[in-house]
């Protein structure tokens, strides 16, 4: 088997409009995903009891079954009900809701982890409800979560390239198809599988930044 | 959606099922290696093992199928695609339940070991009948929550052509234009097979309760 370096280094900026389109779905996909989950997860918490059933449901549903079934539903199943989605819209709307169930649960336990004491002191002293929930609950909640939804983020990372299905030019789309044209699938896939590895650590090492600057407001329980 | 559509899903079903049975256990299996080379007192069979778990745990499912399926045949080896497709699988999971399992590994208590060494067991029966059992029942959640997303994971490996439940379903949704039912029906399935595996799960977490009693 040949191996041609030269031929995978050439193929560099072209991967990297690839990464960028990858980059972009997982931010905007991430940051999507967490405020779905936190409202999902305020609204079980504070909804009442139907809304709490209703959403549990949703959210199991979303869990048991595998993201490529939720993309094909939306890509080829919204035009039929009305929701005609471009492969970039379907993809972001898939990583939003499937992160979402998953960072909902999280921020869950996180909120059923913060100590009951807190939250009666809190009262006590004349909060509100609300200021409590914003001064008291989301802070101690924060620092509790911030390691699963770190890694939750690294997973919906490599989610991404699920998207390479439905034809959304990221990463994986472009190199796959480079390799094809080329018929250099050895070049691609080595290429991509480093593209995407270097992307994960460089993702968990920021993770692993951010944990530690918010472990100084990390008070004793 | 007639009736022999779902007959063919319900087919289909049964490939997912068979795929991701094998891949799980083979997967514990390899993890179970690779967590022992974790453990190990020899730096590079540790090296090796932190790479393994690093580059599998590091790349998305899809990339490592996708290089297993054209990069075997590149260097000589001809498997069948479903071989291909399950040793993905295989490798992929093995690092992550290799992870699992070293955290119930290091909380095996080290008396239970030296009481184990005291009475003459050897080296491999302290490993089958003290330390495993004890590491699987410890990690028995995380073990089913991997197990749980390897069976949604196979549904990547329709990508290399085979024949399973999100293959089938795609197949049928381009047929007769009914994606949504197809789709659904088969997400549908997905969450049975969920159901039954968790079932399983609870059922080997009691055996090895009483195992380890």
């Amino acid at each position: 088997m040949r191996f041609d370096v030269g031929l995978m280094l050439s193929w560099i900026p072209a991967a990297l409009s690839g990464l960028w389109v990858t980059v972009g779905v997982w931010l905007t996909g991430g940051i999507g995903a967490l405020l779905l989950g936190l409202a999902v997860a305020i609204i079980r918490r504070f909804g009442g009891r139907i809304l709490d059933r209703g959403l549990w449901a949703c959210v199991a549903v979303i869990r048991d079954t595998p993201f490529l079934i939720q993309l094909f539903l939306l890509y080829y199943g919204g035009p039929f009900v009305g929701l005609d989605l471009d492969p970039y819209a379907a993809g972001l709307l898939g990583i939003i809701l499937y992160g979402g169930a998953y960072i909902c649960e999280i921020i869950g336990a996180g909120f059923d982890a913060v100590p009951r004491g807190h939250q009666e002191a809190a009262l006590c002293i004349g909060l509100t409800r609300l200021q409590m929930v914003r001064r008291i609950l989301l802070p101690e909640m924060t620092l509790l979560v911030l390691p699963p939804v770190v890694n939750m983020q690294i997973i919906l990372l490599k989610e991404t390239a699920v998207l390479s299905i439905v034809t959304v030019p990221e990463l994986t789309m472009t190199l796959t198809s480079l390799g094809s044209e080329h018929f250099a699938f050895a070049e691609a896939l080595s290429l991509l599988a480093l593209g995407y590895w270097g992307l994960v650590e460089l993702a968990s090492l920021l993770g692993r930044l951010a944990e530690r600057g918010f472990s100084r407001y990390r008070l004793a329980t | 959606m007639e009736w022999i559509d779902v007959q063919l899903l319900a087919v289909a079903a049964l490939v997912t099922a068979g795929i991701s049975i094998v891949s799980i256990l083979t997967g514990l299996g390899i993890g179970l290696l690779v967590c022992m080379a974790s453990l190990s007192r020899n730096p590079p069979l540790r090296w090796a093992a932190r790479l393994y778990i690093s580059f599998f745990r590091g790349s998305p499912l899809l990339v490592q199928l996708l290089l297993i399926y054209y990069l075997l045949p590149a260097i000589g080896i001809n498997v069948p695609s479903l071989v291909a497709a399950i040793a993905g699988l295989s490798l992929s999971t093995g690092a992550y339940q290799a992870e699992n399992l070293r955290g119930g590994f290091t909380s095996v208590a080290t008396g239970m070991i030296e009481a184990a060494r005291m009475v003459g067991l050897s080296w491999r029966q302290i490993l089958l009948r003290i330390r495993l059992p004890i590491a699987l029942r410890l990690t028995l959640p995380a073990v089913m929550n991997e197990a749980v997303m390897i069976l949604k994971a196979s549904s990547l490996v329709s990508v290399v052509g085979i024949e399973e439940l999100t293959r089938s379903a795609q197949n049928l949704a381009t047929s007769n234009f009914e994606p949504i039912a197809m789709y659904s029906m088969a997400g549908a399935f997905y969450l049975l097979l969920n159901r039954l595996l968790s079932g399983g799960g609870w059922m080997a977490g009691r055996l090895l309760g009483r195992a380890g009693a």
